[in-house]
């Protein structure tokens, strides 16, 4: 997957106009507008209460150059479905429909109604952008939180529980295409929804998206850390194309060489500062086994 | 064309004469009929829609929110819970002024559980900027539902049109079928102010500031309170459209006439039985019975509930000395809503009848024609002491 577009064949349209309402060192603004420039300028978006609503500028001025229709937390996939029958009710059917939800309004609010809409196949591009937490509201965990993480809701401690596995659960209902990429490997988030494009049905693309903000980290080191997520072996990139399974970019290349220690990720972020020493070699511990298992059923 | 059929057949033939082009729905008894119908419609290739088969009822809504959104005329249905899991997007719809249908096949609301017929459902959603409709037969339900998408397309407000589960859903009666190409003369293709389209982008429902604001060229924008404000301003003019629209319906297709309020014998009424919906035609009955024994009584049924048409409903009160509304929901801790709505009403006029409330039906709890008789004969007298809390018919314990 990695490789196949390079910084200089990406179209120069912006479809983001600058000057938007991210907050500095943004991942999603980075994922949204390299997104778009995918996505195309044939293309609707449905989008519900998140970062992005504000992103994309308060009534009546507009950041974004494609036509959006903002919808209810809960109803993104219905929503982005309702769309795609009345381009098929009048014959437009040329025209890409996707969806941008935060990690809660996909893992939490929105998962009900993305199930249903998986399991009736709707042709639409539903993009997760993963932020880790509530960061609209103000950094309250959501069910993509990742263990031991501070919130505003898991204010002492961190976060007991672990992080729910979004893409698998969306792959478990079988559709054509599912897949990981992030905000700090742009060409491989472009390359993956062009892809998704050319498939049928729902595609689901899971989006790591780094946030100053609610990580606590200065905004200069948002493609570092990003990318210290997947050279850690924390997140990976991978996608799910008919059923089968296969690493992709950096996360591919981690198979030929030494991961870096999870601590080295944990430390650039004040969101980890309750993790105590034994929680850390836990953590380390499972991310060692997964690469076990990844070297051993990938190989075969 | 006559034909027999339930209520929530004619319900579905009229969606389907509308030429609906998407349909979203989640079942929930009494509406079941409806939706398989309108299901039936589509997959023998009868009605040229997008039938989605969603997974809840706040996405059904959801569906046809943004399939309005894109230029397509969009129906759902639903009854009870199922309206009230909607409720959320019922407000988004009216908010984004969306010409959205809907029947609600009335029925009570959990807990416990019911699925027997009241109109605590649509009651409690009156007030989030949604035109009110009550059906009384299954002549009604059909020529409701053609005359909501005309009505909706043309103020760009959603319309719900109500009917009673079961003693209209279920029942059969006999209904005229509207000739296609009537009902295509009447109801012209949906074409909207604004679809989403990638060819002249905007977004849509965006954050509004409480206060107006400029735009990128300098023009003055609506703030929250404003557009919001349109939402009211323009559900009082649908008040002029209703009775337009009522006229027109009735040259081409020979019904209507009566497009607010329908009276029986209210004319000359010194008192007269006031409610929503199918139990109408029971009071009628009595008031038919009372009449023989010299008492002068009608029926008024109330056909648009919201707007609020207080105008027709105070002229539909003439001559009446006592107005005694029948109401198969309430405002917990307080009275009927409709109760509440004719006393608001009556209150600017010089001389006002007395107004009194009975609570009855609620989860299908049986309404006896001898309990409306005696309650309709007890209060057809003027005691002042007669007002007070509303009073329950048929409570055993």
């Amino acid at each position: 997957m990695s490789g196949q577009t390079n910084i200089l064949n990406l179209p120069e349209e912006e479809l983001v106009h600058p000057g938007n309402r991210a907050c500095s060192g943004c991942g999603l603004g980075i994922a949204y507008r390299i997104g778009l420039k995918a996505l195309g300028k044939d293309t609707i978006l449905v989008v519900p209460p998140s970062c992005l609503t504000v992103l994309q500028g308060l009534y009546p001025i507009a950041a974004t150059k494609l036509p959006c229709v903002n919808v209810t937390f809960a109803s993104t996939a219905a929503a982005a479905t309702g769309v795609l029958a009345a381009l098929r009710a009048q014959k437009r059917t040329t025209t890409t429909v996707s969806a941008w939800a935060g990690d809660g309004g996909t893992s939490d609010i929105g998962i009900q109604a993305l199930s249903g809409a998986c399991e009736r196949g709707e042709n639409f591009i539903f993009v997760c952008y993963d932020n880790e937490a509530y960061m609209n509201t103000g950094v309250q965990r959501s069910g993509t939180t990742p263990q031991g993480v501070v919130t505003t809701t898991t204010p002492i401690f961190g976060k007991p529980q672990q992080k729910k596995d979004v893409p698998s659960i969306i792959a478990a209902h079988g559709i054509n295409y599912v897949a990981t990429t992030s905000a700090a490997y742009p060409l491989d988030l472009y390359d993956k929804i062009k892809k998704a494009k050319t498939i049928s049905g729902l595609k689901y693309i899971h989006i790591h998206t780094p946030c100053p903000a609610g990580w606590g980290f200065d905004p200069r080191y948002t493609i570092k850390i990003g990318k210290l997520a997947v050279e850690t072996g924390l997140y990976d990139l991978y996608e799910i194309e008919y059923s089968k399974f296969r690493l992709t970019g950096e996360s591919k290349k981690n198979l030929q060489k030494k991961l870096v220690p999870v601590n080295e990720y944990f430390k650039t972020q004040s969101r980890f500062r309750k993790l105590s020493e034994s929680q850390i070699s836990d953590i380390q511990k499972q991310v060692d086994e997964k690469r076990k298992r990844y070297l051993t059923t990938i190989d075969s | 064309m006559h034909i027999i059929e339930s209520g929530n057949v004619a319900a579905a033939i009229g969606v389907k004469l509308s030429r609906t082009q998407v349909i979203a729905a989640y079942p929930i008894t009494p509406q079941t009929p409806l939706t398989e119908k309108l299901s039936e419609f589509v997959e023998l290739g009868e009605l040229d829609a997008q039938y989605i088969p969603v997974e809840s009822e706040h996405s059904a809504l959801a569906v046809c929110i943004a399939a309005s959104s894109t230029g397509a005329r969009a129906f759902t249905g639903t009854s009870a819970n199922g309206l009230l899991y909607m409720s959320e997007q019922i407000h988004w719809a009216a908010g984004a002024r969306l010409p959205i249908v809907m029947c609600v096949v009335n029925r009570g609301i959990g807990a416990p559980w019911t699925v027997w017929n009241d109109h605590q459902d649509s009651i409690s959603q009156r007030d989030n900027g949604w035109i009110q409709i009550y059906a009384n037969d299954h002549q009604q339900i059909i020529d409701s539902v053609i005359k909501a998408f005309f009505l909706a397309e043309k103020v760009s407000i959603p319309v719900m049109v109500c009917y009673d589960g079961y003693i209209l859903s279920h029942t059969y009666m006999p209904f005229e079928i509207p000739d296609q190409s009537k009902v295509d003369e009447f109801l012209p293709k949906f074409s909207p102010n604004y679809a989403l389209h990638p060819d002249e982008p905007a977004n849509l429902n965006s954050v509004t500031f409480p206060d107006v604001r400029n735009d990128i060229r300098g023009n003055l924008a609506p703030g929250y309170m404003e557009i919001r404000h349109m939402l009211h301003r323009d559900m009082r003019e649908a008040i002029g459209e209703i009775d337009e629209i009522d006229k027109r319906y009735l040259k081409i297709f020979g019904r209507g006439g009566t497009p607010f309020v329908e009276g029986y014998k209210n004319e000359d009424a010194a008192f007269i039985a006031v409610c929503l919906g199918s139990l109408s035609y029971r009071l009628r009955d009595v008031v038919d019975t009372l009449r023989q024994e010299g008492i002068n009584v009608g029926v008024v049924s109330i056909h648009v509930y919201r707007p609020f048409p207080e105008k027709e409903v105070v002229c539909a009160f003439k001559k009446a000395k006592k107005v005694i509304v029948f109401e198969k929901a309430l405002s917990y801790g307080n009275e009927g809503a409709l109760y509440a709505d004719i006393k608001s009403a009556l209150y600017s006029c010089e001389e006002r009848p007395l107004v009194q409330n009975y609570i009855l039906g609620i989860g299908g709890r049986e309404i006896k024609t001898d309990d409306l008789y005696n309650t309709l004969k007890d209060s057809c007298t003027i005691h002042k002491s007669s007002i007070c809390q509303p009073k329950w018919i048929g409570l055993k314990m």
